[in-house]
Protein backbone atom coordinates (compact mmCIF):
# COMPACT_ATOMS: atom_id res chain seq x y z
CA UNK A 1 0.00 0.00 0.00
CA UNK A 2 1.13 3.57 -0.48
CA UNK A 3 2.40 5.37 2.63
CA UNK A 4 3.40 9.37 2.74
CA UNK A 5 6.68 10.54 1.76
CA UNK A 6 8.08 13.64 0.37
CA UNK A 7 6.99 12.36 -3.05
CA UNK A 8 3.17 11.37 -1.83
CA UNK A 9 1.44 13.75 1.00
CA UNK A 10 -0.76 11.71 3.71
CA UNK A 11 -2.54 15.16 3.07
CA UNK A 12 -3.18 13.53 -0.72
CA UNK A 13 -3.70 9.99 0.40
CA UNK A 14 -6.58 10.86 3.34
CA UNK A 15 -8.51 13.49 0.87
CA UNK A 16 -8.54 10.77 -2.02
CA UNK A 17 -9.96 8.21 0.50
CA UNK A 18 -12.74 10.74 1.86
CA UNK A 19 -13.31 11.98 -1.68
CA UNK A 20 -14.29 8.00 -2.74
CA UNK A 21 -16.10 7.13 1.10
CA UNK A 22 -18.44 10.49 0.59
CA UNK A 23 -19.08 9.60 -3.55
CA UNK A 24 -20.68 6.06 -2.66
CA UNK A 25 -22.20 6.48 0.89
CA UNK A 26 -25.29 7.01 -0.69
CA UNK A 27 -24.99 3.97 -3.06
CA UNK A 28 -23.59 1.09 -0.85
CA UNK A 29 -23.50 2.69 2.74
CA UNK A 30 -20.56 1.47 3.32
CA UNK A 31 -20.13 3.67 7.00
CA UNK A 32 -21.75 4.70 10.21
CA UNK A 33 -19.81 7.58 10.56
CA UNK A 34 -16.86 9.29 8.53
CA UNK A 35 -14.14 11.61 9.61
CA UNK A 36 -13.56 14.61 8.09
CA UNK A 37 -11.55 15.73 10.54
CA UNK A 38 -8.98 12.47 9.41
CA UNK A 39 -7.20 15.38 7.27
CA UNK A 40 -5.91 17.20 10.33
CA UNK A 41 -3.91 14.31 11.40
CA UNK A 42 -2.59 13.60 7.87
CA UNK A 43 -1.32 17.19 7.71
CA UNK A 44 0.54 16.42 11.27
CA UNK A 45 2.71 13.52 9.38
CA UNK A 46 3.25 15.60 6.38
CA UNK A 47 4.67 18.09 8.87
CA UNK A 48 7.18 15.48 10.52
CA UNK A 49 8.11 14.00 6.79
CA UNK A 50 8.66 17.76 5.95
CA UNK A 51 10.81 18.28 9.15
CA UNK A 52 12.84 15.18 8.29
CA UNK A 53 11.14 13.23 11.49
CA UNK A 54 10.93 9.32 11.76
CA UNK A 55 7.77 8.08 10.42
CA UNK A 56 6.05 4.58 11.07
CA UNK A 57 5.35 1.65 8.77
CA UNK A 58 1.91 3.07 7.55
CA UNK A 59 2.30 6.73 7.40
CA UNK A 60 -0.34 8.54 6.32
CA UNK A 61 -2.19 5.49 4.96
CA UNK A 62 -6.23 6.12 5.49
CA UNK A 63 -7.89 2.87 6.96
CA UNK A 64 -11.42 1.84 8.14
CA UNK A 65 -12.24 1.18 11.15
CA UNK A 66 -14.96 -1.47 11.94
CA UNK A 67 -17.66 0.23 14.25
CA UNK A 68 -17.37 -2.10 17.15
CA UNK A 69 -13.86 -0.92 17.84
CA UNK A 70 -13.58 1.90 20.82
CA UNK A 71 -11.87 4.85 19.79
CA UNK A 72 -11.83 8.73 20.95
CA UNK A 73 -13.06 9.59 16.75
CA UNK A 74 -16.56 9.53 16.67
CA UNK A 75 -19.32 7.14 18.52
CA UNK A 76 -18.15 3.81 18.76
CA UNK A 77 -21.35 2.08 18.46
CA UNK A 78 -21.40 -1.30 16.62
CA UNK A 79 -23.79 -0.37 14.47
CA UNK A 80 -26.42 -0.91 17.71
CA UNK A 81 -29.06 1.97 19.18
CA UNK A 82 -27.79 0.81 22.39
CA UNK A 83 -24.33 2.10 22.01
CA UNK A 84 -25.37 5.32 20.35
CA UNK A 85 -23.75 8.73 22.09
CA UNK A 86 -21.11 6.82 23.07
CA UNK A 87 -17.82 8.89 22.82
CA UNK A 88 -15.68 6.06 24.49
CA UNK A 89 -12.65 7.70 26.37
CA UNK A 90 -10.89 4.55 26.09
CA UNK A 91 -8.94 3.60 22.62
CA UNK A 92 -8.81 0.20 21.65
CA UNK A 93 -4.94 -1.56 21.14
CA UNK A 94 -4.86 -2.02 17.87
CA UNK A 95 -6.17 1.21 17.63
CA UNK A 96 -3.40 2.25 19.15
CA UNK A 97 -0.68 0.00 17.39
CA UNK A 98 -2.23 0.91 13.97
CA UNK A 99 -1.61 4.81 14.63
CA UNK A 100 1.40 4.54 16.65
CA UNK A 101 2.72 3.87 12.93
CA UNK A 102 0.94 6.58 10.69
CA UNK A 103 -2.10 5.16 9.93
CA UNK A 104 -5.07 7.22 9.67
CA UNK A 105 -8.88 5.97 9.88
CA UNK A 106 -11.06 8.02 7.61
CA UNK A 107 -14.22 6.49 8.97
CA UNK A 108 -16.48 3.53 11.50
CA UNK A 109 -17.83 0.74 8.82
CA UNK A 110 -21.28 -0.60 9.38
CA UNK A 111 -21.57 -4.02 10.74
CA UNK A 112 -24.16 -6.42 11.93
CA UNK A 113 -25.37 -4.88 15.21
CA UNK A 114 -23.26 -6.31 17.81
CA UNK A 115 -21.35 -8.63 15.26
CA UNK A 116 -24.48 -10.73 15.25
CA UNK A 117 -25.22 -11.86 11.81
CA UNK A 118 -23.76 -13.05 8.40
CA UNK A 119 -25.12 -9.67 5.87
CA UNK A 120 -25.10 -6.91 7.47
CA UNK A 121 -28.67 -6.24 7.40
CA UNK A 122 -28.65 -6.35 11.55
CA UNK A 123 -27.08 -2.99 11.29
CA UNK A 124 -29.65 -0.21 13.45
CA UNK A 125 -27.99 2.15 10.49
CA UNK A 126 -29.61 -0.29 7.72
CA UNK A 127 -27.69 -2.84 5.38
CA UNK A 128 -24.31 -2.23 3.29
CA UNK A 129 -24.36 -2.71 -0.35
CA UNK A 130 -22.68 -5.55 -2.12
CA UNK A 131 -19.92 -4.21 -3.77
CA UNK A 132 -20.49 -5.86 -7.36
CA UNK A 133 -24.37 -5.62 -6.94
CA UNK A 134 -26.29 -3.21 -5.09
CA UNK A 135 -29.32 -5.86 -4.58
CA UNK A 136 -26.61 -8.06 -3.20
CA UNK A 137 -25.57 -8.38 0.85
CA UNK A 138 -21.97 -7.11 1.54
CA UNK A 139 -21.56 -10.53 4.02
CA UNK A 140 -21.41 -9.94 7.75
CA UNK A 141 -20.72 -8.89 10.04
CA UNK A 142 -17.89 -6.75 9.08
CA UNK A 143 -19.36 -6.25 5.41
CA UNK A 144 -18.77 -2.29 5.91
CA UNK A 145 -15.05 -2.88 5.98
CA UNK A 146 -15.00 -5.51 3.33
CA UNK A 147 -17.01 -3.34 0.86
CA UNK A 148 -14.62 -0.03 1.48
CA UNK A 149 -11.47 -2.08 0.58
CA UNK A 150 -13.29 -3.52 -2.53
CA UNK A 151 -14.54 -0.28 -3.93
CA UNK A 152 -10.78 0.97 -3.25
CA UNK A 153 -11.81 3.89 -0.87
CA UNK A 154 -9.01 2.25 1.72
CA UNK A 155 -5.85 -0.23 1.24
CA UNK A 156 -7.03 -1.89 4.39
CA UNK A 157 -9.70 -1.86 7.28
CA UNK A 158 -10.18 -3.30 10.64
CA UNK A 159 -12.63 -6.60 11.54
CA UNK A 160 -13.60 -8.65 13.87
CA UNK A 161 -14.16 -12.51 13.35
CA UNK A 162 -15.93 -14.54 15.69
CA UNK A 163 -17.76 -17.32 13.38
CA UNK A 164 -16.72 -15.94 9.64
CA UNK A 165 -17.45 -12.42 10.00
CA UNK A 166 -14.05 -11.24 8.20
CA UNK A 167 -13.70 -14.48 6.15
CA UNK A 168 -17.54 -14.33 4.79
CA UNK A 169 -17.41 -10.34 3.69
CA UNK A 170 -13.80 -10.74 2.38
CA UNK A 171 -15.51 -13.81 0.18
CA UNK A 172 -18.24 -12.39 -0.86
CA UNK A 173 -16.45 -8.69 -2.11
CA UNK A 174 -13.52 -10.10 -3.73
CA UNK A 175 -10.37 -9.01 -0.86
CA UNK A 176 -8.34 -10.81 1.27
CA UNK A 177 -9.22 -11.11 5.08
CA UNK A 178 -7.71 -12.99 7.96
CA UNK A 179 -8.85 -14.35 10.97
CA UNK A 180 -5.87 -14.55 12.81
CA UNK A 181 -4.86 -17.32 15.71
CA UNK A 182 -6.99 -16.86 18.72
CA UNK A 183 -5.11 -14.27 21.27
CA UNK A 184 -2.72 -13.22 18.08
CA UNK A 185 -4.40 -9.59 18.23
CA UNK A 186 -5.46 -7.82 21.79
CA UNK A 187 -9.14 -7.44 22.07
CA UNK A 188 -9.00 -4.56 24.37
CA UNK A 189 -11.48 -2.47 23.78
CA UNK A 190 -13.59 -4.13 21.11
CA UNK A 191 -17.00 -4.76 21.61
CA UNK A 192 -17.19 -8.26 23.29
CA UNK A 193 -19.27 -10.76 21.37
CA UNK A 194 -18.08 -14.23 22.67
CA UNK A 195 -15.07 -14.60 24.35
CA UNK A 196 -13.67 -17.47 23.65
CA UNK A 197 -14.18 -17.25 19.70
CA UNK A 198 -13.78 -13.52 19.07
CA UNK A 199 -10.79 -12.20 16.88
CA UNK A 200 -9.22 -9.25 15.64
CA UNK A 201 -8.56 -9.46 11.88
CA UNK A 202 -7.63 -7.16 8.25
CA UNK A 203 -9.22 -7.20 5.57
CA UNK A 204 -6.74 -5.93 2.67
CA UNK A 205 -6.04 -6.09 -1.38
CA UNK A 206 -3.23 -7.47 -0.88
CA UNK A 207 -1.92 -10.24 0.92
CA UNK A 208 1.53 -8.50 1.60
CA UNK A 209 -0.40 -5.83 3.66
CA UNK A 210 -2.12 -8.09 5.59
CA UNK A 211 1.39 -9.85 6.74
CA UNK A 212 2.59 -6.04 7.80
CA UNK A 213 -0.78 -5.54 9.74
CA UNK A 214 -0.39 -8.69 11.59
CA UNK A 215 3.18 -7.82 12.01
CA UNK A 216 2.11 -4.58 13.65
CA UNK A 217 -0.38 -5.61 15.22
CA UNK A 218 -0.08 -9.09 17.26
CA UNK A 219 1.46 -9.41 20.56
CA UNK A 220 0.65 -9.35 24.35
CA UNK A 221 -1.29 -6.57 26.15
CA UNK A 222 -1.69 -6.38 29.71
CA UNK A 223 -4.91 -5.09 29.03
CA UNK A 224 -6.06 -8.50 27.32
CA UNK A 225 -4.82 -11.66 28.93
CA UNK A 226 -5.98 -14.01 26.44
CA UNK A 227 -3.26 -12.60 24.20
CA UNK A 228 -0.46 -14.93 23.07
CA UNK A 229 3.18 -13.62 23.48
CA UNK A 230 4.25 -12.42 20.05
CA UNK A 231 4.91 -15.35 17.55
CA UNK A 232 3.74 -13.95 14.68
CA UNK A 233 6.90 -11.56 13.61
CA UNK A 234 9.66 -14.25 14.39
CA UNK A 235 7.69 -17.16 12.86
CA UNK A 236 9.29 -18.84 9.92
CA UNK A 237 7.32 -19.76 7.01
CA UNK A 238 6.71 -22.53 5.35
CA UNK A 239 8.29 -23.04 2.15
CA UNK A 240 7.89 -25.93 -0.50
CA UNK A 241 5.97 -28.17 -1.56
CA UNK A 242 2.60 -28.48 0.76
CA UNK A 243 -0.32 -31.22 1.68
CA UNK A 244 -3.45 -29.44 1.09
CA UNK A 245 -6.17 -30.79 2.54
CA UNK A 246 -9.59 -30.80 1.28
CA UNK A 247 -13.17 -31.86 3.39
CA UNK A 248 -15.38 -34.31 1.85
CA UNK A 249 -18.23 -33.33 3.00
CA UNK A 250 -17.90 -29.77 2.00
CA UNK A 251 -18.10 -31.23 -1.59
CA UNK A 252 -21.73 -31.79 -1.65
CA UNK A 253 -24.99 -30.76 -2.88
CA UNK A 254 -25.63 -28.12 -0.21
CA UNK A 255 -22.75 -26.23 -1.79
CA UNK A 256 -23.61 -23.65 -4.83
CA UNK A 257 -22.14 -25.27 -8.05
CA UNK A 258 -20.02 -22.28 -8.70
CA UNK A 259 -17.91 -22.50 -5.87
CA UNK A 260 -17.76 -25.82 -5.96
CA UNK A 261 -15.96 -25.49 -9.56
CA UNK A 262 -13.70 -22.70 -8.29
CA UNK A 263 -12.43 -24.85 -5.96
CA UNK A 264 -12.15 -28.05 -8.00
CA UNK A 265 -10.26 -25.81 -10.47
CA UNK A 266 -8.41 -24.18 -7.86
CA UNK A 267 -7.25 -28.10 -6.64
CA UNK A 268 -5.93 -28.98 -10.11
CA UNK A 269 -3.93 -26.04 -10.46
CA UNK A 270 -1.93 -26.36 -7.13
CA UNK A 271 -1.85 -30.54 -8.24
CA UNK A 272 -0.53 -29.57 -10.75
CA UNK A 273 2.57 -27.27 -9.23
CA UNK A 274 3.57 -30.06 -7.41
CA UNK A 275 1.48 -30.12 -4.18
CA UNK A 276 -0.06 -32.67 -2.86
CA UNK A 277 -4.22 -32.90 -1.95
CA UNK A 278 -5.30 -35.28 0.88
CA UNK A 279 -8.97 -35.97 1.09
CA UNK A 280 -9.99 -35.52 5.28
CA UNK A 281 -13.05 -37.00 6.69
CA UNK A 282 -14.35 -35.10 9.25
CA UNK A 283 -17.51 -36.24 10.69
CA UNK A 284 -18.00 -34.06 13.56
CA UNK A 285 -17.65 -30.85 11.19
CA UNK A 286 -21.36 -31.47 10.54
CA UNK A 287 -22.30 -30.45 14.26
CA UNK A 288 -20.04 -27.26 14.53
CA UNK A 289 -22.63 -24.88 13.65
CA UNK A 290 -25.35 -26.36 16.07
CA UNK A 291 -22.17 -26.25 18.70
CA UNK A 292 -21.15 -22.66 17.39
CA UNK A 293 -24.98 -21.61 17.93
CA UNK A 294 -24.90 -23.21 21.67
CA UNK A 295 -22.05 -21.95 23.01
CA UNK A 296 -21.79 -18.54 21.05
CA UNK A 297 -25.25 -17.39 22.46
CA UNK A 298 -24.38 -18.94 25.73
CA UNK A 299 -21.42 -16.05 25.93
CA UNK A 300 -23.51 -13.35 24.20
CA UNK A 301 -25.89 -13.72 26.81
CA UNK A 302 -23.28 -12.81 29.05
CA UNK A 303 -21.26 -9.90 27.74
CA UNK A 304 -24.55 -8.61 26.64
CA UNK A 305 -25.57 -8.13 29.97
CA UNK A 306 -23.55 -4.99 31.03
CA UNK A 307 -25.50 -3.02 28.37
CA UNK A 308 -28.74 -1.83 30.70
CA UNK A 309 -28.45 2.10 30.25
CA UNK A 310 -27.09 2.98 33.06
CA UNK A 311 -23.44 4.20 32.65
CA UNK A 312 -23.80 5.11 28.70
CA UNK A 313 -25.35 4.71 25.57
CA UNK A 314 -28.80 4.67 24.74
CA UNK A 315 -31.46 4.93 27.96
CA UNK A 316 -35.23 4.31 26.98
CA UNK A 317 -37.29 7.16 28.31
CA UNK A 318 -40.16 5.13 29.17
CA UNK A 319 -39.73 3.45 32.38
CA UNK A 320 -41.25 4.59 36.00
CA UNK A 321 -38.85 2.47 37.80
CA UNK A 322 -35.41 1.05 37.52
CA UNK A 323 -36.29 -2.17 36.25
CA UNK A 324 -38.58 -0.63 33.80
CA UNK A 325 -35.24 1.04 32.35
CA UNK A 326 -32.76 -1.92 32.15
CA UNK A 327 -36.33 -3.84 30.00
CA UNK A 328 -37.19 -1.41 27.79
CA UNK A 329 -33.84 -0.05 27.32
CA UNK A 330 -33.01 -2.98 26.11
CA UNK A 331 -35.88 -3.92 24.20
CA UNK A 332 -35.85 -0.78 22.49
CA UNK A 333 -31.88 -1.10 22.29
CA UNK A 334 -31.29 -4.62 20.77
CA UNK A 335 -31.63 -5.52 17.00
CA UNK A 336 -33.92 -8.82 16.60
CA UNK A 337 -30.93 -11.22 15.82
CA UNK A 338 -29.23 -9.77 19.09
CA UNK A 339 -32.83 -10.35 21.28
CA UNK A 340 -32.36 -14.30 19.74
CA UNK A 341 -29.17 -14.75 20.37
CA UNK A 342 -29.36 -13.87 24.01
CA UNK A 343 -32.41 -15.43 24.63
CA UNK A 344 -31.10 -18.75 23.15
CA UNK A 345 -27.95 -17.82 25.31
CA UNK A 346 -30.42 -17.69 28.23
CA UNK A 347 -32.03 -21.06 27.05
CA UNK A 348 -29.05 -23.26 26.45
CA UNK A 349 -27.78 -21.97 30.33
CA UNK A 350 -31.35 -22.76 32.12
CA UNK A 351 -31.03 -24.88 34.69
CA UNK A 352 -32.87 -28.35 33.23
CA UNK A 353 -31.02 -27.55 29.90
CA UNK A 354 -27.57 -27.02 30.82
CA UNK A 355 -26.36 -30.43 29.88
CA UNK A 356 -28.56 -31.65 27.38
CA UNK A 357 -26.86 -28.13 25.52
CA UNK A 358 -24.20 -26.31 26.94
CA UNK A 359 -22.13 -29.19 28.38
CA UNK A 360 -23.06 -31.13 25.55
CA UNK A 361 -21.60 -28.72 23.25
CA UNK A 362 -18.64 -28.00 24.82
CA UNK A 363 -18.01 -31.89 24.45
CA UNK A 364 -18.47 -31.67 20.76
CA UNK A 365 -16.29 -28.58 20.53
CA UNK A 366 -13.08 -30.88 22.09
CA UNK A 367 -14.07 -33.66 19.32
CA UNK A 368 -14.08 -30.71 16.37
CA UNK A 369 -10.65 -29.73 17.77
CA UNK A 370 -9.68 -33.31 17.88
CA UNK A 371 -10.48 -33.86 14.33
CA UNK A 372 -8.18 -30.85 13.39
CA UNK A 373 -5.69 -31.96 15.26
CA UNK A 374 -5.72 -35.39 13.30
CA UNK A 375 -6.45 -33.67 9.96
CA UNK A 376 -3.06 -31.34 10.70
CA UNK A 377 -1.11 -34.75 11.10
CA UNK A 378 -1.76 -35.39 7.69
CA UNK A 379 -1.92 -31.97 6.09
CA UNK A 380 -0.06 -28.65 6.19
CA UNK A 381 -3.65 -26.72 5.37
CA UNK A 382 -7.27 -26.95 4.32
CA UNK A 383 -8.82 -25.34 1.31
CA UNK A 384 -12.17 -25.08 1.83
CA UNK A 385 -15.19 -22.81 0.67
CA UNK A 386 -15.69 -19.79 3.23
CA UNK A 387 -19.37 -19.59 2.88
CA UNK A 388 -21.64 -22.53 1.08
CA UNK A 389 -23.27 -19.73 -1.29
CA UNK A 390 -22.04 -16.35 -2.89
CA UNK A 391 -23.43 -13.13 -1.77
CA UNK A 392 -27.55 -13.45 -1.50
CA UNK A 393 -30.15 -10.96 -2.34
CA UNK A 394 -30.74 -8.42 0.52
CA UNK A 395 -33.83 -9.54 2.36
CA UNK A 396 -33.48 -12.97 1.39
CA UNK A 397 -33.15 -14.56 4.05
CA UNK A 398 -33.12 -11.95 7.25
CA UNK A 399 -36.43 -12.97 8.49
CA UNK A 400 -34.87 -16.82 8.61
CA UNK A 401 -32.51 -17.14 10.90
CA UNK A 402 -31.50 -20.51 10.30
CA UNK A 403 -30.89 -20.26 6.64
CA UNK A 404 -28.78 -17.07 7.89
CA UNK A 405 -26.68 -19.25 10.19
CA UNK A 406 -26.54 -22.21 7.54
CA UNK A 407 -24.61 -19.63 5.48
CA UNK A 408 -21.57 -20.23 8.51
CA UNK A 409 -21.20 -23.87 8.24
CA UNK A 410 -18.03 -23.70 7.01
CA UNK A 411 -16.38 -20.80 9.01
CA UNK A 412 -17.00 -21.50 12.22
CA UNK A 413 -15.68 -24.34 13.44
CA UNK A 414 -12.17 -23.23 13.09
CA UNK A 415 -13.92 -20.23 15.59
CA UNK A 416 -14.56 -23.15 18.08
CA UNK A 417 -10.88 -24.72 17.67
CA UNK A 418 -9.61 -21.27 17.85
CA UNK A 419 -7.59 -21.76 13.98
CA UNK A 420 -6.20 -18.91 11.73
CA UNK A 421 -8.28 -18.84 8.41
CA UNK A 422 -7.89 -16.83 5.62
CA UNK A 423 -10.05 -15.70 2.95
CA UNK A 424 -8.13 -15.97 -0.63
CA UNK A 425 -10.05 -14.29 -3.70
CA UNK A 426 -10.90 -17.21 -5.97
CA UNK A 427 -12.37 -15.83 -8.87
CA UNK A 428 -16.44 -14.75 -9.82
CA UNK A 429 -19.89 -15.95 -10.67
CA UNK A 430 -21.18 -15.83 -14.16
CA UNK A 431 -23.19 -12.70 -12.93
CA UNK A 432 -19.80 -11.04 -11.63
CA UNK A 433 -20.42 -11.50 -7.87
CA UNK A 434 -16.63 -12.41 -6.46
CA UNK A 435 -16.04 -16.06 -4.84
CA UNK A 436 -12.97 -16.89 -2.11
CA UNK A 437 -11.73 -19.63 -0.84
CA UNK A 438 -10.93 -20.31 2.59
CA UNK A 439 -7.04 -21.32 3.56
CA UNK A 440 -7.10 -22.66 6.97
CA UNK A 441 -3.76 -23.74 9.06
CA UNK A 442 -3.04 -25.13 12.62
CA UNK A 443 -2.67 -22.62 15.80
CA UNK A 444 0.15 -19.93 15.10
CA UNK A 445 0.92 -20.52 11.39
CA UNK A 446 -1.11 -17.32 10.22
CA UNK A 447 1.76 -16.09 8.28
CA UNK A 448 2.55 -19.14 6.44
CA UNK A 449 -0.79 -18.71 5.27
CA UNK A 450 -0.92 -15.18 4.36
CA UNK A 451 2.59 -16.66 2.14
CA UNK A 452 1.00 -19.13 0.48
CA UNK A 453 -1.80 -17.09 -0.84
CA UNK A 454 0.24 -15.73 -2.81
CA UNK A 455 1.04 -18.90 -4.41
CA UNK A 456 -2.75 -19.62 -4.74
CA UNK A 457 -3.02 -16.26 -6.64
CA UNK A 458 -0.23 -17.72 -8.55
CA UNK A 459 -2.54 -20.53 -9.81
CA UNK A 460 -5.02 -19.00 -10.76
CA UNK B 1 -38.85 -29.40 24.20
CA UNK B 2 -41.80 -27.64 23.97
CA UNK B 3 -41.37 -23.77 23.08
CA UNK B 4 -44.15 -21.79 23.67
CA UNK B 5 -45.41 -18.21 24.76
CA UNK B 6 -44.67 -18.65 28.43
CA UNK B 7 -40.90 -20.37 27.29
CA UNK B 8 -40.49 -16.64 25.61
CA UNK B 9 -41.89 -15.07 28.70
CA UNK B 10 -39.56 -16.88 30.90
CA UNK B 11 -36.32 -16.12 28.76
CA UNK B 12 -37.34 -12.30 28.28
CA UNK B 13 -37.75 -12.11 31.65
CA UNK B 14 -34.40 -13.45 32.32
CA UNK B 15 -32.81 -11.25 29.41
CA UNK B 16 -34.63 -8.22 30.67
CA UNK B 17 -36.45 -7.64 27.41
CA UNK B 18 -39.96 -6.06 27.85
CA UNK B 19 -40.98 -7.71 24.39
CA UNK B 20 -44.12 -6.63 22.88
CA UNK B 21 -46.92 -9.07 21.90
CA UNK B 22 -46.17 -8.90 18.64
CA UNK B 23 -42.56 -10.04 19.30
CA UNK B 24 -43.46 -12.80 21.41
CA UNK B 25 -45.43 -14.72 18.72
CA UNK B 26 -42.56 -14.11 16.07
CA UNK B 27 -39.99 -15.77 18.65
CA UNK B 28 -41.55 -18.78 19.34
CA UNK B 29 -41.54 -19.51 15.61
CA UNK B 30 -38.01 -18.37 15.21
CA UNK B 31 -36.40 -19.62 18.75
CA UNK B 32 -38.53 -22.86 18.31
CA UNK B 33 -36.87 -23.80 14.99
CA UNK B 34 -33.44 -22.57 16.68
CA UNK B 35 -34.13 -25.18 19.69
CA UNK B 36 -34.87 -27.59 16.82
CA UNK B 37 -31.48 -26.86 14.77
CA UNK B 38 -29.38 -27.29 17.96
CA UNK B 39 -31.04 -30.47 19.27
CA UNK B 40 -28.73 -32.34 16.26
CA UNK B 41 -26.25 -32.07 18.36
CA UNK B 42 -28.30 -35.06 20.45
CA UNK B 43 -26.82 -37.67 17.79
CA UNK B 44 -23.52 -36.63 18.20
CA UNK B 45 -21.84 -39.80 21.22
CA UNK B 46 -20.05 -37.70 23.76
CA UNK B 47 -19.53 -40.33 26.89
CA UNK B 48 -16.14 -39.75 28.15
CA UNK B 49 -15.27 -36.56 26.49
CA UNK B 50 -13.74 -33.77 28.18
CA UNK B 51 -15.73 -30.19 27.57
CA UNK B 52 -13.82 -27.80 25.97
CA UNK B 53 -14.37 -24.20 27.45
CA UNK B 54 -11.60 -21.99 26.07
CA UNK B 55 -9.04 -22.13 23.63
CA UNK B 56 -6.87 -19.99 24.71
CA UNK B 57 -3.23 -22.16 25.55
CA UNK B 58 -1.77 -20.49 28.53
CA UNK B 59 -2.88 -20.32 32.06
CA UNK B 60 -2.60 -18.29 35.36
CA UNK B 61 -1.73 -15.33 33.60
CA UNK B 62 -1.10 -12.81 36.56
CA UNK B 63 -0.13 -9.43 37.16
CA UNK B 64 1.34 -7.98 40.08
CA UNK B 65 -1.86 -6.18 42.36
CA UNK B 66 -0.91 -2.61 41.84
CA UNK B 67 -3.12 0.33 41.31
CA UNK B 68 -2.97 1.76 38.13
CA UNK B 69 -4.09 5.44 36.62
CA UNK B 70 -6.78 3.90 34.04
CA UNK B 71 -6.79 5.25 30.13
CA UNK B 72 -10.64 6.92 31.59
CA UNK B 73 -10.80 8.32 34.66
CA UNK B 74 -13.93 8.66 37.11
CA UNK B 75 -14.42 11.84 35.67
CA UNK B 76 -14.54 10.63 32.13
CA UNK B 77 -16.59 7.91 32.76
CA UNK B 78 -19.31 10.15 34.71
CA UNK B 79 -19.82 12.50 31.43
CA UNK B 80 -20.76 9.17 29.55
CA UNK B 81 -24.39 8.77 31.39
CA UNK B 82 -27.25 10.41 30.92
CA UNK B 83 -27.83 11.80 34.65
CA UNK B 84 -24.90 12.94 37.46
CA UNK B 85 -25.72 14.02 40.59
CA UNK B 86 -23.06 14.31 43.71
CA UNK B 87 -20.50 12.88 41.32
CA UNK B 88 -22.66 9.66 41.25
CA UNK B 89 -24.88 8.46 38.42
CA UNK B 90 -28.44 8.73 39.24
CA UNK B 91 -30.96 6.55 38.27
CA UNK B 92 -35.03 6.18 38.65
CA UNK B 93 -36.34 4.81 42.13
CA UNK B 94 -36.03 1.09 42.29
CA UNK B 95 -39.87 0.70 42.68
Amino acid sequence: MKTASKEISAVSLVQEALDKAHQYQDEYFVFDWIDDAAIEKARLIDEKIARGEQVGRLAGVPYALKDNFLSKDGESRASALILEGLKSPVTATAVKKLEAEGAIMIGRTNMDAFAHGSSTENSYYGPTKNSKDLQRVAGGSSGGSAVAVALGIVPFATGTDTGGSIRQPASFNGVYGIKPTYGAISRYGVVAMASSTDCVGFFAGESEDLDLLMDICAGQDVNDLTTLPDFYSASKVKEGKKRIGIIKDFDSDVVDAEIRATLRTKIELLQSKGHEIVELEMPALKYALAVYYIIVPAEITSNLSRHDGIRYGYRSDKSRNLNDLYEHTRDEGFMPENKRRIMIGNFVLSSGFYDAYYLKAAKARTLIIQEYEQAFSKCDYILTPVSPNPAFKIGEKVNDPIAMYLEDVMSVPLNLAGLPGLTVPAGKTKTGIDLGLQLVGPRRSDKSLINFAKELKEVA
Amino acid sequence: MEVNQDTIQHLAKLSNFALADSEVARLVTDIKEIVNYISQLDELKTEGIEPTYQVFEMENVWRPDEIKAQEADRDALLTLTKEVENYQIKVPKVL
